[in-house]
């Protein structure tokens, strides 16, 4: 064994480490580049989707910058964008999770009235297969429309009709829309309990 | 070590193709391939990843040692990916949205590694963008022709939702709507997709055959896939 056969794995290293270092680098950098791009394109999205499940003529506040966030009793942060019209509460767009996807969370937006009916939800980023469960997106299907107009009280059952409730599944996919309805259902849940801490001024 | 003249673009997109001859990077070949929008925009940004990582690979290869060369290769890729899915979340943030997971799992192109092992890490600079140009586009028209067919057989559009990629230029309406209210679903779902791959290597195949009698072709295409 010579000199040069002992030294390589800190050779090795080192040029390994190098890379890791410039790598590191130009991460950072086009990171740098595109933080403000991105963030400006994430709030008009945002604005997007609220105005799309918040009754749009009800409120005359802009619920993108009057948002609270919160923990519910599992310990998730909710955010909750709130409508107002003329400092009186109409609606609020919550956000939700569904840990249970059929490949990572599904993050969705949920309008609710004053009331407790919900006035629109929509898909915020999901990671579900393409073709099947990707049909949650409004853009791909009108499945998630279903869900305008729904309530505690008023649906029968908050579950997809494969195990027995009021919602469809899609042909092939089954896991995708049952964690959606389950993370719909425990939204307005929290909603209906948490409501007076929601609106609370402040 | 061989110092080979860089494959043209003929070679990339016909004798030595990536996803036709080689089936490199299948996965986002499948999956991606629903529509003819979603296909270019994964093939440009696979394209635009490939022709970095193979001149990036190129240009250090006078410090990639033997042993570390594939985790090297594994960096500088991931990077790059990462690099170009931060671009596109900035300026086509609706594409981004759209390809969602299939950006980051460009990594996982097999097609980059085997380009970077193959190709770039032996030959100078000029000579590997060009052979990562060539065998992009390659697999990025595959993924094209795919998702226009599919898309077409599938929801009866073609080329709808252009402006995610084209912005103004593009619009939401498609180029071409037969109207229909229920497509071949087979079309647009996994299966479909194999079977429709299936006939395109099996189209390529036979005009192959045809069009090539002499020997030529197949001696460079055999010189390719032992490389």
């Amino acid at each position: 064994m010579n000199l040069s056969d002992r030294s390589a794995p800190v050779r090795d290293a080192l040029v390994l480490g190098t890379f890791a270092l410039a790598v590191g680098a130009a991460l950072l950098l086009v990171n740098r580049i595109t933080a403000d791009t991105v963030e400006a394109n994430k709030l008009r999205a945002l604005r997007q989707t609220l105005q799309i499940v918040l009754p749009g003529d009800t409120h005359n506040n802009d619920p993108a910058e009057s948002k609270l966030t919160l923990e519910d009793e599992h310990n998730n942060q909710r955010i909750a964008y709130r409508a107002f019209r003329d400092g009186q509460p109409v609606a609020a767009a919550i956000t939700a999770s569904a840990p249970d996807g059929y490949a990572g969370q599904i993050e969705l937006l949920v309008g609710v009235s004053y009331a407790g009916v919900i006035t629109g939800v929509r898909v915020l980023s999901h990671q579900e297969t393409p073709g099947l469960g990707d049909l949650i997106d409004a853009k791909k299907s009108s499945w998630i429309i279903e869900f305008n107009g729904e309530s505690l009280s008023q649906t029968r059952i908050w579950k997809v009709r494969k195990d027995g409730g009021d919602f469809d599944q899609f042909t092939g996919a089954t896991i995708t829309p049952r964690a959606v309805v389950r993370a719909v259902k425990q939204t307005l849940e929290w909603y209906m309990a948490n409501r007076q801490r929601i609106f609370e001024p402040s | 070590m061989n110092h080979r003249r860089p494959g043209t673009l003929l070679t990339g997109l016909w004798h030595n193709n990536p996803a036709l001859v080689q089936l490199l990077g299948l996965c986002p070949l499948l999956a991606v391939s629903n529509t003819a929008i979603n296909g270019l925009a994964l093939g440009i940004a696979t394209v635009v990843t490939l022709v970095i990582s193979n001149t990036l690979v190129s240009a250090t290869r006078r410090w990639l040692i033997e042993e570390i060369r594939i985790p090297v290769y594994v960096l500088l890729i991931a990077g790059v990916v990462t690099c170009v899915g931060m671009l596109m979340n900035a300026y086509a943030h609706g594409i981004y949205l759209q390809l969602g997971i299939f950006i980051p799992l460009i990594i996982t192109n097999c097609m980059i590694l085997a380009r970077a092992e193959a190709y770039a890490s032996r030959n100078h600079i000029a000579a590997a963008a060009q052979d990562a140009l060539a065998q992009g586009s390659g697999f990025a028209i595959v993924l094209f022709t795919m998702g226009a067919i599919r898309e077409l057989l599938g929801t009866g559009t073609l080329l709808a939702n252009s402006h995610l990629l084209f912005g103004s230029i593009g619009s939401a309406a498609p180029l071409i709507n037969l109207q229909t209210d229920r497509g071949l679903l087979i079309a647009i779902l996994p299966p479909g997709a194999f079977i429709l791959l299936g006939l395109l290597i099996a189209t390529k195949n036979a005009m192959h055959q045809a069009v090539n009698s002499n020997n030529q072709v197949r001696r460079d295409r055999e010189h390719d896939l032992l490389e």
